[in-house]
C-alpha cells in the first residue's frame, strides 16, 4: 500500500493527483439529491405496479366507484398544485434576496400542504368508517399503501418546510439555506409529479373501470 | 444547484450566459432560478391539463370509456412533462448531463418494472387459473 509517486526511467509519473479537484461546499448536493429522488421514483414505480396488478381484486368488497369522491380529489389536486406554484414564488423571492417575502410564500406553501394532508386524512377516515379498510381487499391494501406513501412524503416535506422556515428566519438566506431550499423545492415538485400519476391511475381510471 | 434551476427563461440564451448574470451574492452561478413567467406558464398549463381529464371522467361527454381512459392517460403524460420542464427545470445539460442521464435511466427502469409486472401477472392470472377442464384432462392422463 503505497501512495507515493512511482519513479520510472522516463521521469516522474504520478498515479494520483497532487491536489484534489476543488469543489465548493455542497456543490454535489444537488446531483446527489436528484439521485435520491430518482430512487424514490422506483419505490413509487413498484407501488404503482402492485396497484396495477391487484387494483381490480375487490374480494366482493367496494370498488372505486362505490368509494371515491372525485370532487374531493379535484380539490386535493388543486391544493397540491397551488402549493407547487407558491413554492415557486418563494424561490423567486429568494433569488431577489427578500427574506420575509420568501418566508411568507413558504408559509402559504405549508398551509396548502397541510390542507392537502387534512383532506386526505378525512378521505381515509371516511373510507375506514365505511368499512373500506386496508384489510378489506387487495385493491384497498394497494390503494392505502400507494396513496399513504405519497401522503407520508408530503408529511415529511411539510416538517422539512417548517424546519427550513425556522432556519431561514434565524440565519437568513445564507448559501447553506439556499441549497436546502433548492432541495426541498425539487422534493416538493417531485411529489406533485407523483400525484399526477396517483389521481390519473388510481382515481380517474378507477372510476372508468 | 447548478442548472436544475435552469429554466425556460434561459432556454433561449446560451448555457454560459446564465452563469454570467448574477444576483449579487457569492453563489449565483449555482442559482439560476425559474422566472415568474415560467412558473405561471407551467401553472396555467397544469390547471388545464388537470381540469380536462377530471371533466372527461366526471361529466363523461365521450361515449367510449376506452377513449376517455386513453385521453386521461395522455393528459397525465403531457402534464408530467410540463412539471418537469417548468417546475423541476429539467434540461439535458444540467450537471453536465448527469441529471438527465439519471432521469433517463430511471425512466427505463420504471417502464420495465411497471410494464413487465403487469405483463407477467396478467398472463399468470389468465393461464394459471385452476380450470375444471384442465383438471379433468389430468385425470384422463393418469388413467392408463
Amino acid at each position: 500500500m503505497s501512495t507515493t509517486v512511482i519513479d520510472t526511467r522516463d521521469g516522474e509519473v504520478q498515479f494520483h493527483l497532487a491536489e484534489e479537484p476543488h469543489h465548493s461546499e455542497g456543490s454535489s448536493t444537488m446531483l446527489g439529491f436528484w439521485l435520491y429522488l430518482m430512487s424514490d421514483c422506483l419505490i413509487f414505480a413498484i407501488l404503482f405496479a402492485t396497484y396495477g396488478v391487484v387494483g381490480a381484486n375487490y374480494a366482493a368488497g367496494p370498488s372505486p366507484k362505490d368509494l371515491f369522491d372525485l370532487e374531493l380529489v379535484a380539490i386535493n389536486t388543486a391544493m397540491l398544485l397551488f402549493s407547487s406554484i407558491t413554492y415557486g414564488f418563494a424561490m423567486l423571492e429568494m433569488a431577489r434576496n427578500r427574506k420575509s417575502a420568501t418566508l411568507l410564500w413558504l408559509g402559504i406553501t405549508g398551509l396548502f400542504g397541510l390542507a392537502f394532508l387534512g383532506i386526505e386524512l378525512y378521505e381515509f377516515a371516511h373510507l375506514i368508517h365505511e368499512g373500506a379498510t386496508p384489510q378489506r381487499s387487495a385493491f384497498l391494501s394497494a390503494f392505502f399503501t400507494l396513496v399513504g406513501t405519497h401522503g407520508l412524503h408530503v408529511t415529511f416535506g411539510t416538517i422539512w418546510l417548517v424546519t427550513l422556515m425556522v432556519q431561514v428566519s434565524k440565519h437568513g438566506l445564507i448559501p447553506a439555506n439556499r441549497r436546502r431550499l433548492f432541495c426541498l423545492s425539487m422534493f416538493w415538485h417531485f411529489l406533485d409529479v407523483i400525484w399526477i400519476g396517483v389521481f390519473t391511475f388510481v382515481y380517474l381510471l378507477g372510476m372508468l373501470r | 444547484m447548478s442548472e436544475l434551476a435552469h429554466h425556460t427563461d434561459n432556454l433561449g440564451r446560451g448555457h454560459g450566459d446564465s452563469h454570467g448574470h448574477g444576483h449579487g451574492h457569492g453563489h449565483d452561478a449555482h442559482e439560476a432560478h425559474g422566472s415568474f413567467k415560467g412558473y405561471m406558464t407551467g401553472f396555467v398549463l397544469s390547471v388545464i391539463l388537470t381540469a380536462v381529464p377530471f371533466w372527461l371522467v366526471m361529466e363523461s361527454p365521450l361515449a367510449s370509456p376506452q377513449l376517455t381512459a386513453f385521453l386521461v392517460v395522455a393528459f397525465a403524460a403531457v402534464q408530467i412533462v410540463v412539471h418537469m420542464i417548468f417546475f423541476l427545470h429539467m434540461n439535458a445539460s444540467s450537471e453536465e448531463g448527469w441529471n438527465f442521464m439519471a432521469f433517463v435511466f430511471t425512466l427505463i427502469v420504471v417502464v420495465i418494472t411497471i410494464a413487465g409486472t403487469l405483463w407477467v401477472m396478467y398472463h399468470m392470472n389468465t393461464n394459471m387459473m385452476p380450470q375444471m377442464d384442465t383438471m379433468e384432462q389430468n385425470e384422463i392422463g393418469q388413467q392408463p
